[in-house]
């Protein structure tokens, strides 16, 4: 049977076994174990470090493959095939590595990205406060020059591989007055003082990544920490995320394939009435349904990611777009996988019912799927004002 | 290389649909060879209804005078004090053996104060033993042991030599099929002889056991095989019976090794090894929970057995790696196997297919382990399990 | 009755085994590594058809054995402690190929193809013989390692016979090794049905190993582009100097001359009823069979 052909080359192609690969062998055997544990999914980290995936977007100078958007969306697909919570502890290291790659100085870049292309430190990026979640002005952590030093106070919330990271790119506010204009980046590492972690956070799903508070108590760091200038902390924060977007999307179209696969292979096997389900209409046409919207999802990531590699500027939107229809479909079709399973798909030794647990995050971190719909909405207004 | 007759071929296409390696298409409603993907095994040779093809074997190395190799040797394996129970199975195979070649059986005892078992050797079938009995011999070495069969053999000519398919047998008993540049068929599950040229026909399995081939070993002797444990039945003691008791005395250039043993460590296995054991129970993933698996071992115990593991089973770790069957593991053959929520990856069938009665118990009723099922019972094992261990109880008398 | 036996130089006489020359190399500065590999069918998508008794080929996937895989592991973790080379021989049909490049993708640094029409048909005893020509013509050794078997042929014995073609001291089924600080005297742990044995040699040596021995790693980007690239060398029997009745098929001992698949459908009965029926259905199948 034909597949949809999206014309990968031979190296795009590499990507995807290898990160097919580190799903099947590594990543699915365990991927029960470690939700039921919350457990920090190390070893599978070090796996997908010793296959380079770390690498994949940082500049070859810098050890890495440097590759695209698109890339990054292969590799992020195929890990989430296999666990989406792992598969975040992994994205979530290029989100904070991202404000590094697009804006560190070179001297910055030397010093952090060889080793994030390694996969030898990983990174996380904290931009959420307790009152700054969709709207980011509301950022109450604080930096003040002190000679040579910044001070930072303030806590960071919900902090994807918190405790675990030893890079964090954070936004902190430089000048209250300014609001977002006020906003400002910087690299701390695990062990500078005055920096430390709250309680790890019990969640509905997505129990195998770290989620934490990142507490800066009079924390104290270089001068050379600043990332870009004062006050773009927030251009910055809005460009990262334009460029992550995609990868949840990715993200969406993997976990729902592995919940497709797993409700048509269910289907195949389970009598009743004298026959497999398949044959009834009313479960192919959901099938017919589900697999459909995987595709359309697929297709419009992968285009999407790859018009963001060819250099176009104010992606905002069709960022927003990929990520949006993508993980609303991801919702909708692990909760139809689930019910195709009936019973079986609600009880825990079957994997969907992670799978729509952990499904739920993706339409509400990097933005929530009603905050992308605003950034869709203005910039709709925007390009009609102009004709 | 395979050759096509021409004449007796009819183009019916059999050996094209046999074909593994695409090696052989009809054209021209004829049979025709690709040389270079040909791999020679044989597969559409046997398959062809008109018997129209063959294998030319060119002129190898030769074993000359095969008819002066006389005589079926077994290597004993005596382990703590105690003969391995594959060495007295392949006693009463070889007496069959013997008697439809009209000669006799010679087993070969190697080790140190082990002399007392060769009267145990001739009670079950042997007509002699070749006893080496030597301090060297008290911890056993690949090339130490594997030496001095070679040199009896060669001293004796047999022309064939049975070992237990044990660790150690399946270890050094590669070295004297090498030193003797003859045939080796490893891990038999059959053996049987063809009388007109005194051939033995070792059948064994392949492809963890969904393959079943029966080998030869035309020009060369010693015909050497290794054979599966448990696979074959031991006759009863005779202590009557009479034999001829050799010792051997082995000469200190046999005795050298550059593999040291510095310790030999005895793991306590709950009941006995899993190679060995009678009855097998094996927990899988439908157990959920590790304090569920103590049913199986209550179960195990029951039946006088022991516990085998999935990988699953493993990688949760509720079992150890050794109890691990299947592909990478252990490949077992009990006379019953109870797979207890064993979903069945062929990884794992593979290594327990050969079990004598198959019961499996699951609660999904396509799990694939039902494919291999002698009885099959669908259902909860946690559930299930406490039912017949009950039911057993109340049939001992418990 | 006593007969003495043995005399170890004369064994080398009347052996015909080629003596096969090959240099150890100074292992205080890097480890020459040696690991044989076998392409098998994927058991994941063998079929077997019944009535012939034969394998049914479509479909079917070669991958590199999996005991092999632990082999290589081992090798590329010793390489990466001592420095050194890992050289990985496979000897197949021109696919083989594929899997020596998957090595490559691992981190092996040399893949080599033994590849032959005259090496089809070949039985233990002539694979070792091929595989001893092409570790003489390499001509510098410290350790091979095997995997504990195939599982395809299932025999584990290529790696003991290729020992003693090459002259070398071996250790089957080992789970645990450790190389001391002479950086010559291993220690080994052989897996017995009993428990283990620790086992001390001096290299030049053969190892098989089990699969409990590591955890294989996974390829790398950089690895599988760098394999993309590779060319792999094919070796012939003119190439290794081979006696043309000593490999293939003319240098084999054993033949198979039938093949059958056994059957399982017909022996298979599913109990039927609640949980409690079946359990008394199977009690009255173990009173036949005598199990109880």
């Amino acid at each position: 049977m034909a597949q949809v052909n999206y014309f990968l080359t031979e190296e795009q192609q590499m990507i995807v076994d290898l990160a097919r690969q580190i799903a099947v062998e590594k990543i699915i055997p365990v991927r029960a174990k470690l939700d039921e544990n919350e457990e920090f999914p190390w070893d599978i980290m070090k796996d997908m470090a010793q296959a380079d995936l770390f690498g994949l977007y940082v500049p070859e100078e810098y050890g890495g493959f440097e590759k695209g958007c698109f890339e990054n969306c292969l590799a992020l697909e195929q890990l989430a095939y296999g666990c989406i919570a792992v598969t975040t502890t992994f994205a979530a290291s290029a989100l904070g590595g991202y404000p590094i790659l697009l804006f560190g100085s070179d001297e910055q870049k030397a010093r952090y990205l060889p080793d994030i292309a390694a996969g030898k430190r990983l990174v996380a990026f904290g931009l959420t406060e307790a009152n700054a979640g969709s709207d980011a002005s509301g950022i109450r952590t604080t930096a003040v020059e002190d000679g040579d030093h910044w001070v930072l106070d303030g806590t960071k919330q919900w902090i994807t591989s918190g405790g675990e990271a030893e890079i964090y790119t954070i936004v902190a506010m430089t000048n209250k007055n300014k609001g977002a204009r006020g906003a400002t980046s910087f690299i701390v590492e695990k062990g500078d003082q005055g920096f430390s972690f709250g309680k790890k956070e019990r969640k509905m799903g997505l129990n195998a990544s770290s989620t934490r508070e990142l507490v800066f108590n009079e924390c104290r760091i270089p001068k050379d920490r600043i990332l870009g200038r004062k006050g773009q902390g927030f251009i910055m924060a809005m460009r990262t995320l334009d460029l992550a977007r995609p990868g949840i999307g990715a993200i969406a179209v993997g976990l729902a394939q592995a919940a497709l696969d797993e409700a048509v292979k269910y289907a195949r096997q389970r009598i009743q009435f004298g026959q497999p389900i398949i044959s009834f209409q009313a479960l192919q046409h959901m099938l017919a349904d589900m697999a459909t919207k995987i595709e359309a999802s697929r297709a419009l990531v992968y285009s999407i990611a790859r018009t963001i590699d060819e250099g176009t500027k104010d992606t905002a939107k069709i960022s927003a777009m990929a990520k949006l229809f993508a993980t609303d479909m991801a919702m909708q079709v692990t909760t139809d996988a689930v019910q195709i399973l009936g019973g079986y798909g609600y009880m825990k030794s079957y994997p969907v019912e992670k799978m729509m647990r952990d499904a739920k995050i993706l339409q509400i971190y990097e933005g929530t799927n009603q905050i992308l719909r605003n950034i869709i909405g203005q910039a709709l207004n925007k390009e009609y004002a102009k004709k | 290389m395979l050759k096509v007759d021409t004449e007796k071929c009819t183009g019916c296409g059999e050996c094209e649909e046999s074909c593994t390696f695409e090696a052989i298409f009809v054209e021209d409603e004829v049979a025709v060879v690709n040389q270079d993907a040909c791999t020679l095994c044989g597969i559409c040779v046997d398959g062809c209804p008109e018997g129209a093809l063959e294998i030319h074997v060119g002129e190898g190395l030769l074993t000359t005078n095969l008819s002066s190799w006389k005589g079926i040797w077994v290597v004993a394996e005596c382990r703590s004090g105690v003969l391995a129970p594959v060495t007295l199975e392949l006693l009463a195979k070889s007496r069959e053996l013997a008697g439809e070649l009209d000669t006799e059986v010679t087993a070969v005892l190697m080790g140190h104060k082990i002399e007392s078992k060769a009267q145990e050797l001739i009670f079950y079938g042997a007509d002699r033993v070749l006893v080496v009995d030597h301090p060297e011999l008290a911890t056993f070495t690949d090339e130490v042991y594997g030496n001095i069969l070679a040199d009896l053999a060669k001293k004796e000519n047999p022309e064939i030599i049975l070992v237990g398919a044990t660790a150690m047998g399946r270890s050094y008993i590669p070295r004297v099929a090498t030193i003797l540049e003859t045939g080796l068929t490893a891990d038999c599950t059959g053996l049987d002889v063809r009388a007109k040229d005194r051939a033995l026909l070792q059948t064994r399995p392949a492809f963890g056991g969904n393959l079943l081939a029966t080998i030869v070993c035309p020009g060369h002797r010693p015909q050497m095989a290794t054979v599966r444990p448990h696979v074959m039945r031991a006759n009863t003691p005779d202590p009557g019976r009479k034999g001829e008791v050799i010792h051997i005395l082995p000469g200190e250039n046999l005795l050298s090794h550059r593999v040291q043993v510095l310790e030999s460590v005895k793991e306590q296995a709950e009941g006995p090894n899993l190679s060995e054991a009678d009855v097998i129970v094996t927990a899988g993933r439908g157990f959920e929970q590790e304090k569920n698996v103590d049913l199986a071992k209550e179960l195990a115990d029951l039946l006088g057995g022991t516990v085998g593991a999935t990988r699953a089973a493993v990688d949760a770790g509720w079992l150890s790696g050794r109890t691990q069957i299947g592909q990478t593991g252990v490949t077992v053959s009990p006379k019953l196997y109870m797979a207890c929520g064993v979903s069945g990856a062929i990884q794992h069938i593979v290594g327990m297919q050969g079990s004598e009665i198959i019961v499996s118990i699951n609660k999904d009723a396509e799990a694939p382990i039902f494919d291999v099922t002698t009885y099959g019972l669908v259902g909860d094992v946690k559930e299930i399990l406490p039912l017949l261990i009950q039911r057993i109880q109340k049939e001992r008398g418990l | 009755m006593k007969l003495e036996i043995g005399n170890w130089e004369e064994h080398k006489d009347v052996n015909v085994l080629p003596n096969f020359k090959f240099r150890i190399s100074s292992f205080t500065l890097a480890m020459n590594i040696v690991v044989c590999i076998k392409q098998v069918p994927d058991a994941k998508t063998v079929r077997f058809d019944t009535e012939k008794g034969t394998l049914v080929r479509e479909g079917v996937e070669a991958v590199i054995n999996p005991f092999d895989f632990h082999a290589l592991e081992a090798g590329l973790q010793l390489r990466d402690t001592y420095g050194g080379k890992v050289t990985v021989l496979s000897m197949g049909p021109p696919q083989a190929e594929n899997a020596l490049k998957e090595a490559l993708s691992l981190g092996a640094d040399k893949g080599i193809l033994l590849s032959d029409r005259a090496f089809a048909g070949a039985d233990t005893l002539a694979t070792t013989y091929t595989l001893a020509k092409a570790i003489e013509k390499l001509g510098s050794v410290d350790l091979v390692l095997c995997g504990k078997q195939a599982i395809d042929g299932d025999t584990a014995q290529v790696g003991p016979g290729l020992a003693v073609r090459l002259g070398l001291p071996y250790v089957t089924c080992v789970n645990a090794l450790s190389v001391l600080d002479d950086r010559k005297t291993m220690h080994l742990r052989r897996v017995n049905e009993d428990g283990y044995d620790m086992l001390e040699l001096e290299m030049p040596a053969l190892l098989t190993v089990l699969a409990s021995l590591n955890t294989p790693r996974l390829p790398s980007l950089k690895g599988k582009m760098r394999a993309k690239k590779a060319e792999i060398p094919v070796w012939g029997a003119s190439e290794l100097g081979a006696k043309p009745d000593m490999v293939g098929l003319a240098g084999s001992a054993t033949q198979v001359v039938s093949t059958s698949v056994p059957s399982f459908e017909a022996r298979r009965e599913m109990l039927e009823g609640s949980a409690e029926e079946q359990v008394e259905a199977l009690v009255s199948r173990f009173k036949e069979a005598g199990i109880l």
